[in-house]
């Protein structure tokens, strides 16, 4: 009797201040809710071709926000820092194929040197070789900034990396936008191949150069299934990896308890520039990926994909890896709808929005286990 | 000599937690450092393992210098760490916690009879294999802390109060697998805070009081001291 009444004291007192006002918030949220909603079935209904189109366009955004999200999980899931300069690791792995193609022609290599290739064929190892080369690089690249800016930060205070990973993106913006590294511009970006639109009507049909396509069709590229293909592989593998492999289990094992995992043999060092190096490798192909389907490229342009990609993880639930795909494909959509049927400027204010309803309502995520600070 | 520290001495900060620690551990030994809270039982074994590094003395296996030798490597050379609290990594499975004790094992066949080992030693782990480390009781995290820890063939084992939290049954079969491990040839060295227990089943003890060695000698001597008996037998 006497225990059941202390710990009704004590849940009452727990109860945060205010809490008496709090219908007012989730009144305003189930409007909003409410609101999201109407839109979206109205314009469903008006025209679900259109509609179609832009849940396309949406899918293709979230697929990329995926790719850079999963460096975002991983590294955070293992050493607890939001590696704030990710998204400029993107931008380098744009802007090393940008060179590579513009500059030097990489993605010619096959018809020069294996002769007798098919075109096809050529273009396809063409292109492939200039992700990988952008990846390496971006792995080299994330490693560096690991050992030189985060490792001498590991044991003190997790605001203290947090600020550096801030100063480290800057640093990777400001250097880049000098005139002999990246140039301040916006560069027109060379594909290493052709974009082909293919649309749905009674079938898939290839679209012509010059050719309108029918009224009420659907319209995708080869880039869209590109993406697609590269975004739920590199998922793929991934959680093979860490599922499956030793590494990953070591990853896993480093994240939980590092000096556990060092008594093991484990070393988490390396384990931890192994992190991330695999997301910068993500980041590098997203970067590519990115820069194929919108062509012009700029050493800021890592900043907003990086910002959204990490809502995206957040909303999945930081560190867990499923998380940060579905909470991407979620941010593409939010973003696609946005455009479509709000206005487009919009499309940049709501992804933050999303982050702070996250905040509020579920700090966890969709996937994410509550915090246990260690004491 | 297997293992031989030397006058070490290990700060915290200002701390100076361990002053002059000097003992041995010989082929096929149970050796047992006994003491209260704090007296810097775990910062000894942390120093050997290297997750803690000396200000000055020496760590020996084998006659090789092991004092600034990273945590990883030291697995390497045949001397393992079951940490305080059993450390179990909870989100992997029984099985994967095994895995990660063989981290520094390449052959796999070696490997894999080692695991068809730990579990005819602890059949329980067995039956939870695939169950999340998190999941187990007490008992049986300490069984798979114990497993892990022989996963990588060490020739010195080091425990950190195997008995901590377990109930008296359980504190008996733990011993019991610890005589065991030694008498297949594995050197132990075991931190306890049940001196009764770890006298009586080691060879030799050390009596450690705010971080210095204030008593040394066999098992049964050290049972029969009148310091320990007042002091941790509560005679």
């Amino acid at each position: 009797m006497a225990q059941a009444s202390i710990s009704q004291k004590s849940s009452l007192a727990a109860r945060r201040p205010g809490a008496r006002f709090a219908w007012i918030g989730q009144g305003f949220l189930l409007l909003l809710a409410l609101g999201v909603v109407y839109i979206l079935v109205t314009s469903f209904l008006k025209d679900p071709m259109l509609f179609a189109q832009v849940v396309l366009s949406g899918l293709q955004l979230g697929f990329v926000y995926a790719l850079i999200a999963l460096g975002y999980t991983m590294v955070y899931g293992i050493v607890r820092l939001i590696n704030f300069a990710h998204g400029d690791v993107f931008m380098v792995g744009a802007f090393v194929s940008y060179y590579a193609v513009a500059r030097f022609q990489l993605h010619l290599w096959p018809q020069l040197v294996l002769k007798g290739l098919s075109p096809g064929a050529a273009v396809v190892i063409g292109s492939v070789t200039v992700m990988l080369l952008s990846m390496l690089v971006c792995m080299a690249l994330a490693v560096v900034i690991e050992r030189v800016a985060y490792k001498p930060l590991r044991d003190a205070p997790r605001i203290a990396a947090l600020i550096t990973a801030i100063g480290v993106s800057f640093f990777l913006e400001y250097y880049g936008a000098l005139n002999f590294v990246f140039s301040p511009r916006f560069i027109p970006y060379q594909r290493p191949f052709e974009v082909v639109t293919f649309y749905v009507n009674n079938g898939i049909h290839q679209l012509q150069p010059g050719q309108a396509p029918p009224s009420g069709s659907l319209l995708f590229s080869n880039i869209f299934l590109i993406i697609m293909v590269a975004s739920i592989g590199m998922q793929v593998v991934l959680q093979y990896l860490v599922r499956r492999t030793k590494i990953g289990k070591a990853m896993r094992a480093s994240s939980v308890d590092k000096a556990t995992a060092r008594l093991m043999g484990i070393n988490v060092d390396g384990i931890i520039s192994f992190t991330f190096a695999l997301g910068a490798a993500f980041a590098g192909l997203g970067g590519v990926l990115y820069a194929i389907a919108y062509p012009s490229i700029n050493t800021l342009m890592g900043v907003l994909p990086g910002l959204k990609a990490f809502v995206a993880a957040v909303l999945g639930g930081i560190g867990s890896i499923p998380g940060a795909f579905v909470g991407a494909l979620i941010m593409g959509q939010a973003e696609a709808l946005t455009m479509g049927y709000i206005s487009t400027p919009m499309r940049d204010a709501v992804a933050f929005t999303i982050l702070i309803l996250v905040l509020l309502v579920r700090p966890r995520g969709i996937f994410g286990e509550p915090e246990q600070e260690k004491a | 000599m297997l293992l031989e520290v030397k006058d070490l001495n290990v700060y915290y900060g200002a701390i100076h937690a361990l002053q002059g620690i000097s003992f041995d551990l010989e082929e096929g030994e149970i050796v047992t450092l006994i003491g209260a809270n704090g007296a810097g039982k775990s910062t000894t074994l942390k120093t050997i393992s290297g997750l803690l590094r000396p200000r000055t003395g020496t760590v020996r296996l084998r006659g090789e210098d092991l004092t600034s030798m990273p945590a990883q490597n030291i697995v390497k050379r045949g001397m393992v760490h079951v940490p305080e609290g059993r450390k179990i990594f909870a989100p992997l499975t029984v099985q994967e916690n095994l895995e990660m004790g063989a981290y520094t094992r390449k052959d796999k066949a070696e490997i894999e009879g080692n695991m068809a080992r730990a579990f005819k030693s602890f059949p329980r782990l067995k039956e939870r294999m695939n169950q999340l480390g998190g999941t187990l009781s007490g008992g049986e995290q300490q069984m798979l802390a114990i497993g892990r820890g022989l996963m990588a063939q060490p020739k010195v084992l080091l425990l950190d109060e195997p008995s901590m939290g377990l109930a008296p049954i359980l504190v008996e079969e733990i011993f019991a697998i610890i005589k065991a491990i030694n008498a297949e040839g594995v050197s132990v060295l075991l931190v306890e805070q049940n001196a009764l227990m770890a006298l009586s089943i080691a060879h030799r003890g050390y009596v450690l009081e705010t971080g210095t060695i204030m008593l040394s000698g066999t098992g049964q001597e050290l049972l029969e001291n009148p310091r320990v008996q007042s002091a941790y037998l509560g005679h």
